[in-house]
């Protein structure tokens, strides 16, 4: 029998789930909602009368090069992004779980930098990655003029992926590393005692029982990244060079707040929130299927 | 008991009230600023200053970040209805702004608060940036500056280089026996659109646009792709090619100025502005002189860059008295003295440049070589096509230029095509910004 929550008094489970609804309305529906208006609209930055234009800028948008480029960098983004975090942090869980000394200590290390923002991150790394004064510098002197990601777009590209990734790791490795302890040893063992080698035990047990971990992580990962690589791309390289790091997210803030684009970047909000929908909504169909959940 | 607390209760009401009636209450008002870092702490001085020199009036000066970050503030604020009176705009974001409908022009300002302005004091190139077609300012130059160039002259005697070059071609010359004396970077160089493209086309007298430049209509259309502007860009690129310098954009705060101001490279392109900047930084031997023009033409005067400060609607008119004050006091021979001195904009009146002329301001060691940038703004009375530009999502036109330009750099495409490029989406912002105020015009 499932044991269910039943609450005597009718108004209660309302009010409390109240707040939550509130805060929802005021800062997702209500911008969302002014966000569709605008995008039907030429919207004046400072207010005033706006001129309707129906599915105007959403075509404009769908007929520009530009768009369709930034897509492509937004999806190469998200799943290098994605698969090099979740790739990372599987492995490094994986070490951590078989350490039996110094578990909690590994464990504090791997876990710091989710506490360090975004901004802070790129400037780090925008040290690292200094063509002409950090641990680049190096590789340049050896091969002048192989690491510049001020002109080269391979380079500027890799850098953000690597900054962006490097911040995800910590967030994915706790959520493996939970995932993992909760798989009981006896599986494990037993399959050793049958002869199974460490790939094998790893693809045919801990795997699968790791599967509703790693699905949650992959949803949250793959909408994270068409959006938090904005705080790294607007510290290091602002869209550039040549658009090779307009991230969708990206092209939309700097044409809405610098450009002071407001419709425009209204429409690529509308679109940029549906893609993510859509793409949320695949893969709760047909991953899900095939992850095994526990009784 | 009873007697002595309506005593007590009167006198607190007697004395709350009388002395609120004495200490006259400051007529308040609001200035949001987008300079920051050294440049944000002198303009906070400034309004100190305001303070400081009468009794009636209390600015209160906020700096809100980049002036990007100020105007977005500003525009927040000003759909909040809870703006400030007086905010900043960079120059590329005037026709923006101009057509917004949320300002109060600075000339009628003014004369609705009963002040009397020598208009003509300003100098042309400055004010004709900001003025309506028939002549009225629409907002007050505040940090003005323009481009020169930076060259480093012990690099100079090193490679037996006489003087600063007047040419294009001499220019690249110099380039050229710089590299052969040695000097591995003889300059630092971007795309820098204020200089390659809008000083550029007005030195030489071509249209960036149609309608001069967008002085004369929301219909104009982007030219740079038929101008010789083409063939700089070819220049600038053959610069790349044959290592004749170093491409420096400004990645991780190392820019065409830092390369410069360190005496890596021998010349940068700039403004004026961050003449005080390099002074602090540079070890070597280094001055300014005008950027180069295209051999065989006679240059016209270079426009300014920088910002100018808006008035904005919806205040009450006691408030705008005290905007007025403060752009009055701004005017002043002293207060332009003051921001020149601290920092590296130049005076935007005649007669305040030839006040400092005659206090021998440019002969002292750490101001010789501003003159050039007064000079060069004064070359020539400003032309239809060097007034400045008038175009609508000029940020954003800009942003679209340096994109094509770093896609040719990258050899994705061919010189031609990256301008036909930027020009055929710049000219999609323009319609939207037409589009947007249909059925108006620009004053």
């Amino acid at each position: 029998m499932i044991k269910r929550v039943i609450f005597k008094n009718q108004r209660l489970p309302y009010l409390l789930i109240l707040p939550e609804l509130l805060i929802i309305l005021v800062f997702f529906y209500w911008p969302s909602i002014q966000a569709i208006f605008w995008s039907l609209t030429l919207e004046p930055p400072f207010g005033g009368p706006a001129q309707w234009v129906g599915l105007d800028n959403f075509r404009e948008l769908l007929d520009s090069e530009e768009y369709y480029s930034s897509a492509g960098v937004t999806l190469l983004f998200a799943f290098w992004t994605t698969l090099i975090s979740m790739g990372s942090a599987l492995i490094l869980a994986l070490f951590v779980d078989r350490v039996i000394r110094g578990l909690v200590a590994y464990r504090a290390i791997l876990m710091w930098p989710y506490a360090i923002a975004a901004p802070a991150v790129a400037v780090a790394f925008q040290f690292i990655f200094q063509p002409g004064v950090g641990f680049f510098a190096f590789l340049n002197d050896i091969w002048p003029g192989i690491w510049d990601p001020s002109i080269d777009s391979y380079d500027a590209l890799v850098m953000v992926i690597i900054a962006a990734s490097w911040k995800s790791i910590t967030y994915n490795f706790i959520f493996f590393l939970a995932g993992l302890q909760s798989i009981p040893k006896t599986f494990v063992e037993a399959a050793a005692l049958d002869g199974a080698d460490p790939i094998q035990r790893f693809f045919t047990i801990v795997f699968p029982l790791l599967s509703p971990t790693f699905f949650f992580l992959l949803v949250i990962n793959v909408t994270d990244s068409f959006t938090e690589g904005f705080g790294i791309i607007n510290v290091m390289t602002q869209g550039g060079p040549g658009g090779s790091t307009n991230i969708l997210v990206y092209k939309l803030y700097q044409d809405g707040f610098i450009g002071l684009d407001l419709s425009s970047s209204s429409a690529q909000s509308v679109i940029l929130m549906v893609l993510v929908i859509l793409l949320t909504f695949i893969q709760f169909r047909w991953i899900e299927r095939r992850i095994h959940y526990a009784e | 008991m009873y007697r002595t607390k309506i005593m007590f209760l009167t006198f607190t009401i007697l004395a709350l009230t009388t002395t609120s009636g004495i200490a006259e209450a400051k007529t308040e008002f609001n200035f949001w600023y987008g300079l920051k870092g050294y440049l944000g702490k002198q303009v906070a001085q400034v309004c100190d200053r305001f303070n400081a020199s009468q009794d009636n009036y209390l600015i209160v000066c906020t700096g809100k970040g980049s002036y990007d970050q100020a105007l977005q503030a500003s525009i927040a604020a000003y759909r909040a209805k809870k703006h400030p009176h007086i905010m900043q705009g960079v120059d590329s974001s005037t026709a923006t702004i101009m057509m917004s409908g949320a300002i109060y022009p600075a000339y009628q300002l003014m004369s609705d608060t009963g002040y009397n302005v020598d208009w003509d004091d300003y100098i042309g190139s400055i004010m004709n940036y900001y003025a309506s077609s028939d002549g009225k300012l629409y907002s007050f130059p505040f940090n003005s500056s323009t481009p020169v160039m930076y060259y480093n002259a012990d690099m100079y005697e090193k490679a037996g280089i006489s003087g600063p070059a007047k040419t294009w071609d001499q220019f690249e010359e110099d380039l050229r026996s710089l590299k052969n004396a040695g000097i591995e970077c003889p300059i630092a160089f971007s795309f820098y659109t204020w200089v390659h493209l809008d000083q550029y086309h007005y030195m030489h007298n071509e249209p960036i646009s149609t309608r001069n430049n967008g002085f004369d209509g929301l219909d104009a259309e982007l030219m740079f792709n038929k101008t010789s502007y083409v063939n700089h860009i070819k220049r600038l690129k053959r610069w790349h090619d044959e290592k004749l310098g170093s491409y420096a954009k400004n990645l991780f705060g190392i820019g065409t100025r830092e390369s410069f101001a360190t005496g890596k490279c021998g010349h940068y392109f700039g403004s004026i502005a961050s003449h005080g900047t390099v002074l602090k930084t540079a070890k070597m031997q280094w001055n300014v002189a005008f950027v180069p023009h295209n051999k065989g033409t006679k240059p016209n005067n270079t426009v300014v860059g920088g910002s100018s400060l808006w008035a904005m609607k919806g205040f009450s008119n006691e408030e705008y008295k005290g905007v007025a004050a403060f752009f009055n006091f701004l005017r002043s021979h002293e207060s332009q003295e003051f921001w020149s001195t601290v920092t590296g904009y130049v005076p935007v009146t005649k007669s305040a440049y030839d006040s400092l002329i005659a206090k021998g301001f440019y002969a002292k060691k750490e101001f010789a070589g501003r003159e050039v940038a007064i000079e060069s703004l004064t070359r020539t009375p400003p032309k239809p096509l060097s007034r400045g530009v008038r175009l609508g999502n000029y940020r954003q036109i800009k942003k679209i230029l340096d994109e094509e330009l770093e896609k040719m750099l990258m050899g994705k495409k061919s010189v031609q095509d990256a301008l036909d490029n930027a020009v055929k989406r710049g000219n999609l912002q323009l319609r939207r910004f037409e589009k947007q105020y249909k059925g108006k015009s620009l004053p």
